[in-house]
């Protein structure tokens, strides 16, 4: 035989061994999810062994979340939390099937949603985060967009970098003479939820046209999969212009453009600037708390909480209390871990009331 | 005489020998063994038809309300809007068809050189083998690595050959847009690479199955080695190399990933090489994880018109193969 085949067919053995081993891992990561509501049943049997959580949903805070649950199950080894950011569609819909002991979503859960869960659901925002406009023009370190122009660049209508209503807004800044290239989400998102929302609530143009949604139809740009995917397409094309969620920005260090807020001031992204934004609006009872267009001079306009979905009543009690210890334990130290990894903390008034939400938990 | 002789003699011994014959009737263990393995082979087998039965029953039960409320409107529509409900693929299914063709132009030709060089005697029997292996290799390579490779490496390189095009070419329509990041171009291009272990090897086939005393009275007749490679052993290989060429089509219609990541993602279509299009691989991977009911039945709609299209172009492939075979065996 020639080596050459020999070799040949053992990398080709070996590629398609690790193929298969991939797709078993995954199965194995999936299996225990739809294994979870039968496990509900024979308490006495797990109550010997670590008490298993399962919560699959929102990608944006799947960071934080594993870190949290990572650290709470260093410090109690009796409680083991396992986490899949599967999306916050595909998080809801495992949680209201009753795949999964809690739900995350970005998106909280609409009224229908709710009712399919049979009302047995709380919403705990448990975290927040800004979404920010990232940009690649090179010489152009701060970039200043008003409201109109930030939605027009996404509708389409300001297709220039030199723009006279751009450059008039940015004095001193050399914008070079480029196309705008406008990147948005491919799937399905809550990041592109909650920008499109902030849009929507700003101009009617949008609310008419492209509307609010996990996915809408966008009047321009190329899509990219996942955070990761638009902020990758921004850095790699020069005149790119995507909104992405501040973490993914600040990782990659890409430039954030300054928006303008309702009170007309223009503010950088920053987590204090959301932790103002975010104190700007109360918190109802329901904890559906939409800040689409926070006041104050300071606030950054493009905020958002995340939740965590929770049954109010749980079947199986160890696992109630153990889903409890686990949620308070990340709405107190947990949250001194949110600013290292780019979240905004809870208001300490809003972290208060989500606490008394969780005793309520059965 | 001297036969019958022969035959007394050697009768004794078989008659020492132990009446044990060399064939027996097996037994009951061979017997069950046997059509169990006759009954579990033919039960797999009919396993794998009712699976795809299953799956096209599956998608068209999902897609049974989709297909009534949106009618053949959904297919001349470009729309994708879940908020509204409205929905058309037509961008997709051009998109789709686009990105494949322009993959098996650039593939199919690098492909059927390459099978040429690899089954003509060009370079050593060594390096012949150690090609074969690496094309088929590239088979090998997860599709998400393609859809990296291609973010990463091809976009910034073919962006300056794409911009110089559309400076002065720029009133062709192929050329008409500016290349942003993803698109047809690139999309296509690694579409290309992706079925060129398909087309390669069906068409080295073909090549090779070639019979060789064609080959030799084409020599005899003084042809050069050009001559009989164009003259004789293309035309004749012709059916095969077209099968390979359908066949790649086939796989480029259905790839998904690296398509996700490159094409755009953009619900448009235009003529443009540099513009953002959309397949329907990509919107059904893009758009299923986070679909609400009314837009998985959309979905299964469009998965039905993709498995439609690539279920007629691999039959029509394996069809164009299956008669070239029984030709080249003179059973046409």
């Amino acid at each position: 035989m020639i080596p050459g085949t020999r070799f040949g067919a053992a990398i080709a053995a070996l590629v398609g061994l690790c193929s298969i081993s991939l797709s078993l891992a995954c199965g194995k990561k999936q299996a225990p999810v739809a294994g979870t509501s039968d496990s509900a049943a024979p308490p006495p049997a797990a109550a010997a062994g670590p008490v298993t959580l399962q919560g699959s949903g929102a990608s944006f805070p799947a960071p934080l979340y594993s870190r949290w649950f990572r650290e709470f199950s260093d410090k109690n080894p009796d409680i083991r939390v396992n986490y899949q950011s599967t999306g916050s569609g595909a998080g809801i819909k495992a949680f209201i099937a009753g795949q999964t002991d809690f739900g995350a979503s970005d998106a909280a859960m609409t009224d229908d949603e709710i009712k399919q869960a049979k009302d047995n659901v709380i919403l705990l925002p448990m975290t927040a985060g800004n979404i920010v406009l990232a940009y690649n023009l090179e010489g152009v370190p701060a970039l200043k967009l008003t409201r109109e122009e930030y939605t027009g660049i996404f509708l389409g209508s300001i297709k220039k970098w030199d723009d006279p209503k751009i450059v008039a807004t940015n004095p001193g800044v050399k914008l070079p003479k480029l196309d705008i290239s406008v990147v948005h989400r491919s799937d399905g998102s809550g990041t592109s939820f909650v920008f499109t929302q902030h849009l929507a609530a700003i101009n009617e143009k949008w609310k008419a046209g492209p509307g609010v949604g996990k996915s809408v139809n966008w009047p321009v740009g190329v899509g990219g999969a996942k955070n990761d995917g638009v902020a990758a397409q921004i850095q790699q094309t020069p005149g790119a212009i995507g909104y992405i969620e501040y973490a993914f920005a600040a990782t990659t260090k890409q430039p954030t453009a300054q928006l303008e807020n309702k009170a007309g001031k223009f503010v950088a992204p920053s987590l204090k600037a959301s932790a103002l934004a975010l104190a700007a609006v109360e918190l109802p009872p329901d904890m559906r708390a939409w800040v689409t267009d926070p006041a104050g001079d300071d606030s950054y306009p493009i905020v958002t909480y995340t939740w965590i979905l929770a049954k109010k009543k749980y079947d199986d009690k160890t696992k109630a209390d153990a889903l409890k210890r686990m949620l308070k334990w990340s709405l107190s130290d947990g949250q001194k871990l949110s600013e290292s990894l780019f979240y905004v903390p809870l208001p300490e008034a809003v972290a208060a009331q989500v606490l008394k939400a969780v005793d309520t938990i059965q | 005489m001297a036969d019958s002789a022969i035959k007394a003699a050697s009768d004794p011994e078989f008659s020492q020998a132990p009446r044990a014959p060399i064939s027996r009737p097996p037994s009951a263990w061979q017997k069950g063994f046997d059509v169990a393995f006759r009954n579990g082979a033919h039960a797999f087998g009919l396993l794998v038809v009712l699976l795809l039965a299953g799956i096209v029953f599956e998608v068209m039960r999902h897609a049974k309300t989709a297909m009534a409320d949106y009618g053949l409107g959904f297919l001349t529509r470009s729309v994708w809007d879940a908020n509204r409900a409205q929905f058309g693929i037509l961008a997709e299914i051009v998109g789709t068809l686009y990105t494949s063709l322009l993959a098996l132009f650039v593939g199919g030709f690098l492909g059927i050189t390459v099978a040429l060089v690899l089954s003509q005697g060009f370079v050593p029997r060594r390096v012949e083998l150690v090609m074969k292996n690496v094309i088929e290799l590239l088979a090998a390579i997860p599709s998400v690595v393609y859809g990296l490779w291609g973010i990463f490496v091809l976009v910034p390189a073919v962006r300056g050959p794409a911009a110089w095009l559309n400076e002065h070419f720029g009133s062709l329509p192929f050329f008409s847009t500016r290349l942003s990041g993803p698109g047809i171009f690139p999309a296509s291009l690694v579409l290309s690479i992706m079925i060129l272990p398909t087309v390669t090897a069906i068409s080295r086939e073909a090549l090779a199955a070639v019979p060789k005393r064609l080959l030799s009275a084409a020599y005899g007749l003084g042809a050069t080695r050009w001559e009989v490679i164009f003259r004789v052993t293309l035309p004749t290989a012709l059916g095969g190399i077209f099968g390979a060429l359908v066949l790649g089509f086939g796989r480029a219609l259905g790839e998904t990933m690296a398509l996700a990541m490159l094409v755009g993602n953009a619900n448009v279509f235009g003529w443009s090489l540099f513009s953002p299009g959309n397949t329907l691989a990509a919107l059904l991977a893009n758009h299923f994880p986070e679909a609400g009911k009314v837009e998985v039945g959309a979905l299964m709609y469009a998965a039905a018109v993709l498995m439609l299209i690539t279920l007629t172009v691999n039959a029509l492939g394996s069809f164009i193969m299956l008669r070239t075979t029984r030709e080249l065996k003179g059973l046409g």
